[in-house]
């Protein structure tokens, strides 16, 4: 069985300055894959790159084996990507149920959308209860569901999340994952989910790429990553002792 | 100044007002949807008033149906421009876009002058005999701006709010990525606010040629409507009638008072409100919808 989204040797340039040097990373129809690095590593660069906001110079993006390089964001929204992009960038002189709406544009089966409405307001209670506010009056966590509920009502095949831990409290981003679990294992929708957050991201993730200025340089399920010690290291803050009982913060990653 | 001539004056002024507010409320769609300030805006009413006077006068045919014809053609003409020039220069600086769009206001004017001639023309509309009531004489030409005003805007403020294209409209230009991500086809709409935004000021033009003639020069009215939007706060819709509508109320009295700069009212007006008020009258913060 083929992948459900295929990225194949990418390469993404801002101006000259290459972004992505040449990535592939599949992601199988309802799995959640994810993608961890640090600031700059080219992670947004790669979602935008598969969800046509920019593009690339080289490679292909084949989602459900058609390519999708190098479209218009909305006609590879239409395909059935929905991207919560960084950030949450909801509409914010809109109320949530307006945004909710325009999540669901495009699509012309209106029972269903409304059905939709109901999904989302019962994978988060919040947004029901403002479902008439402005959503630029949202708190940061509302803001994340909205954006995530959002992507919802397009009713994706895959769901592009990035980095939707960022500036939430833990117990908030425990919450959030929790619900992209569910998503995922209830309505069958694969997420690709960019994370600075390691450890949240591997604990809901199947399987791990790790990026480092624009490359992969690792990619494992996620067991083995959580267990192999450059992760624990470098991603998620574990030191190992040296032998005088100090850090030995100048270890090199064996990648390099 | 008996009373009787204040209201008259004040009618008139209100009158205008709403002509300039229906160009300034283009000007503010497309600044909304796009970031670009279309100085070419004055000459796209001008086109309109010229295209209805060609229908109705050159071609011969019914008066209401020379009106719609000429603001569809005005809207086609709007997509067009959108679609084939100004999407071209999207994210191009401030400087570059302005020069383009004066360079098409030159351009139309001239274009204008070639086909349809330099003189003023008048256009015969239905609505031409005067109302008498208690003593005010009031051309029936000024209502019908005033009435056609409310009812464009209502009508508009019911597109955008209500149906789906206005709505995505909306978020496009809230956040055009996110619009994107979320399947509108963001450049059709943005060329879809231009083509409102010039049937608008095809409205305007229509309305206002019987009170101005038909001219290349009702493409002036273009930078009071322009005055009047700053006034309000640039990016407003609120803001740009409310600034309209002060500057058409303000300049027949201040005319009327103090002659010596008659003409030039609105433009003070703007400089006094700037001086006071940089951010307009109604700033675009989280003070409306539309």
């Amino acid at each position: 069985m083929s992948a459900l989204l295929d990225v194949r040797n990418v390469e993404t340039f801002y101006g000259p300055i290459m972004a992505i040097a040449g990535v592939s990373l599949a992601v199988n129809a309802g799995q959640i894959v994810t993608v961890l690095g640090a600031n700059g590593a080219g992670k947004s660069t790669l979602l935008k790159t598969i969800s046509g906001a920019i593009d690339c110079r080289k490679g292909q993006v084949l989602f459900e084996d058609k390519e999708i390089q190098n479209r218009d964001p909305d006609v590879v929204a239409a395909r059935g990507i929905g991207h919560v992009p960084e950030g949450r960038d909801v509409f914010p002189f809109m109320t949530v149920e307006e945004n909710l709406l325009i999540g669901a544009y495009g699509r012309g089966d209106r029972d269903a959308v409304k059905r939709d409405f109901e999904t989302v307001y019962q994978y988060f209670p919040d947004l029901k209860t403002k479902k008439h506010d402005r959503a630029g009056f949202l708190s940061g966590g509302q803001q994340q569901m909205l954006a995530i509920g959002r992507a919802f009502m397009g009713r994706p095949r895959l769901m592009l999340l990035d980095e939707p831990s960022l500036g939430l409290a833990p117990l908030l981003t425990q919450t959030i994952f929790q619900i992209i679990r569910r998503i995922n294992g209830e309505q069958g929708v694969a997420v690709l989910l960019v994370e600075q957050n390691a450890h949240a991201a591997l604990e809901v993730a199947e399987h791990g790429f790790i990026m480092e200025v624009g490359r992969i340089v690792m990619d494992a399920p996620s067991p083995e990553l959580m267990a192999s010690d450059d992760v624990k290291e470098f991603y998620l803050g574990q030191s190992s002792e040296g032998i005088r009982g100090e850090r030995r913060w100048k270890k090199r990653k064996t990648w390099r | 100044m008996e009373t009787s001539d204040v209201i008259q004056l004040a009618l008139i002024g209100i009158s205008q007002g709403c002509g300039y507010a229906l160009v300034a409320i283009g000007f503010v769609f497309i600044y909304r949807a796009t970031e670009i300030i279309n100085f070419a805006h004055g000459e796209l009413m001008m086109l309109g008033a010229f295209m209805v006077l060609t229908f109705a006068q050159i071609w011969g045919l019914n008066f209401w149906l020379s009106a719609c014809l000429g603001i569809l053609s005005l809207g086609v003409f709007g997509y067009l421009l959108d679609a084939v020039v100004m999407r071209r220069i999207v994210g191009e600086s401030q400087a570059i876009i302005f020069i383009l769009t004066v360079a098409i206001a030159l351009m139309l004017r001239s274009l204008a002058g070639i086909i349809w001639g330099w003189s003023p023309r008048s256009l015969d509309v239905p609505f031409m005999q005067d109302v008498q009531i208690g003593g005010i004489v009031l051309g029936m030409d000024r209502i019908a701006i005033i009435l056609g005003t409310i009812l464009l805007c209502a009508l508009l403020y019911w597109f955008f709010s209500r149906t789906r294209t206005g709505l995505a409209i909306q978020a496009s230009s809230q956040s055009q990525l996110a619009a994107y991500y979320s399947r509108i086809p963001v450049k059709r709409l943005i060329s879809v606010v231009w083509a409102i935004a010039a049937m608008v000021a095809a409205v305007a033009g229509l309305m206002m040629a019987p009170v101005t003639q038909v001219d290349t020069g009702m493409s002036a009215f273009g930078i009071k409507a322009f005055a009047g939007a700053v006034v309000g706060g640039f990016g407003s819709i609120p803001g740009a009638l409310l600034g309209c509508l002060l500057i058409g109320l303000a300049e027949p009295f201040l005319d009327f008072f103090f002659p010596a700069f008659k003409g030039v009212y609105a433009y003070i007006i703007m400089l006094v409100v700037l001086f006071i008020r940089p951010e307009g009258l109604i700033p675009q913060t989280f003070a409306k919808k539309v």
